[in-house]
């Protein structure tokens, strides 16, 4: 009788054994090692007071910080999401010769250390650089300023865009665009009004993905941002200079206001993809 | 290669959609733009990367990569990784089995949850660590009566690398055991079959190649992380140094070859990756194509 009770609140759950076990283990790891150091931020943010964080998190430093963060982070992931699906289109739609290394190189910015990918863009794009030469000549400096950064986080971004948008155009329907075909439209006006629509939300997050990606990137844009304050000092440095000065307090209210922005950006990207779920 | 099926097969594809081609030039000039585009924005970084490290010849690319902190920090660096991977692939695995095989109240928080170390700067992943176990930490009191230390020490660098890779394996298997479901499962535990012998004989073979994709990103992400461990590392050469610590030290004392050198060994490793992952899924996919879908009702 005890046993049938039990395998009734089971059927509810699901029938496998284990529930308990798994659950309480991966709650536990997840508590010890991501919830409690996080709370730890967020306690240490809250004792500050309003006014203190507010002083602090809208200091004329940590306000230019945000802004080269934001505006590079912002403008890579504008020039990823042209390439990306271009270089998406690409793999889906053609094959050619060397398709296969292409897609495999695709992921190389998700494997490559970021601290190698930042030494050796310095290396490019600095003034004795093999592309940092003709441009300085050209009077336009790449590396230790604004440009750098921006160079760095479309390394560090493309991934996010080319793996959302591949298998959303390999999933499209073909008939769809037949039908656009049969009635008349061009091929620009297929992929305009037909097929670029339908790749919107993976578009959407794609690009959520690589701009909250690049607000937090370090390693690859330390090396080759020239980290002047109030010029060249992106947010991440910004927390490792006050850390280095001990200023455990700054360096706090800054990693809170960048995460809630990178909270707030992923959030919107979960709420895109549940509602195109739902449409499914 | 089997370049002669997969063509005829694309040719009659093709047939199939000739009111979709898009136009010759078309195609070469897309073709031709994005292959410029990935030469030089992710190409070029892994060719300067060995060219600069060969510059002044084999003698000095070997003594940097033989040199004892080079090794130091290497050993360090396995460490790291001999420590977070096994930890993260037995949370993944059992993340993703609760979540996909039971229905509870909080499933869809709890993967929210298991992303967001996603979202936290490797900047800001040390900094909660130092606010933790730090001079001034939440546990400094503790740990002073221990007389242990975990920041500016190795202990410091296991748990960040530990943080930064948290959600890979989880996120992988998840996927791969959501797509599978669970009627295999079900149908061993009507035969009688304990917990165990379901996951070791049933759930383990089937997600066997997207475990082994999942350590191998977890693996290139614990040994290549840079900003969380530098924040919690203090730099001490020859104890807390990992080899992409010891690239930013040769690198800031203008040893431009030696810091290549070591950074070409990270590119091995990222190559390395790469071509296991793809591996991996052409033998996924050969599975697949296998006739395990017999199974299916």
């Amino acid at each position: 009788m005890a046993k049938r009770v039990q395998a009734g609140s089971w059927s509810k759950r699901g029938v496998l054994p284990g529930f308990g076990l798994t659950l309480g283990f991966v709650l536990l790891y997840m508590g010890l090692l991501v919830l409690l150091p996080l709370s730890a931020l967020i306690a240490k943010a809250a004792g500050l007071g309003l006014s203190e964080f507010w002083r602090i998190a809208t200091d004329p430093r940590a306000l230019a910080a945000y802004r080269l963060s934001f505006s590079t982070s912002m403008a890579a992931a504008v020039v990823n999401v042209f390439f990306g699906v271009l270089v998406a289109w690409v793999l889906v739609r053609y094959s050619f010769p060397g398709r296969k290394l292409m897609d495999a190189l695709i992921d190389l910015p998700f494997a490559l250390p970021t601290a190698v990918a930042g030494i050796a863009l310095t290396a490019i794009y600095a003034s004795t650089g093999w592309i940092g030469e003709p441009l300085s000549k050209l009077g336009i400096q790449a590396a230790f300023s604004p440009l750098g950064i921006f160079l760095a986080l479309t390394f560090i971004g493309l991934p996010f865009i080319v793996r959302t948008v591949q298998p959303v155009l390999e999933g499209l329907d073909p008939s769809v665009e037949e039908a656009a075909a049969v009635l008349g439209a061009s091929r620009m006006t297929t992929f305009s009004r037909v097929i670029l629509p339908a790749l919107y939300p993976s578009i959407l997050t794609g690009f959520g993905l690589a701009f909250a990606r690049g607000i937090g990137e370090y390693g690859s844009v330390v090396f080759i941002s020239g980290n002047m304050p109030l010029k060249t000092e992106i947010a991440p440095l910004l927390i490792i200079t006050k850390l280095e000065q001990y200023d455990y307090q700054g360096a706090t209210v800054i990693a809170s206001v960048m995460l809630c922005v990178s909270f707030a950006t992923l959030l919107t990207i979960n709420l895109i993809q549940r509602r195109m779920g739902k449409r499914r | 290669m089997s370049g002669a099926v997969s063509r005829v097969a694309v040719s009659s594809h093709r047939h199939e959609r000739a009111a979709l081609e898009d136009g010759a030039l078309a195609r070469r000039l897309l073709i031709g733009g994005a292959t410029a585009f990935l030469g030089v924005v992710l190409l070029l970084p892994l060719v300067v990367v060995f060219s600069s490290a060969l510059k002044q010849g084999l003698g000095v690319y070997f003594d940097a990569i033989t040199d004892a902190e080079t090794l130091s920090s290497m050993r360090l660096t396995l460490l790291a990784a001999a420590v977070s991977v096994p930890l993260n692939l037995v949370f993944g695995v059992a993340a993703a089995w609760v979540i996909s095989k039971y229905e509870f109240p909080g499933k869809g928080l709890l993967t929210t949850l298991i992303d967001l170390p996603f979202s936290v700067s490797p900047v800001v992943a040390g900094l909660i660590f130092v606010l933790l176990f730090g001079a001034k930490g939440w546990f400094a009191p503790l740990l002073q009566a221990l007389d242990l230390k975990i920041i500016f020490s190795v202990p410091g660098i296991l748990i960040v690398t530990t943080f930064i890779t948290f959600p890979l394996v989880a996120r992988e298997v998840l996927a791969v055991m959501q797509a599978q479901g669970c009627d295999e499962e079900e149908a061993a535990l009507t035969l009688g079959a304990s917990g165990w012998t379901i996951f070791l004989r049933i759930t383990l073979p089937k997600i066997k190649w997207g475990v082994l994709y999942a350590v191998i990103l977890c693996n290139a992400r614990a040994m290549g992380e840079f900003g969380a461990v530098s924040v919690v590392s203090g730099h001490i050469r020859g104890e807390t140094n990992t080899l992409p610590l010891h690239v930013e030290i040769l690198y800031g004392e203008y040893h431009f070859a030696a810091a290549f050198a070591v950074a070409s060994l990270l590119c091995l490793l990222a190559v390395a990756t790469l071509i296991i992952k793809q591996w991996v899924e052409w033998q996924a996919a050969r599975h697949r194509a296998g006739g395990h879908e017999g199974i299916a009702p």
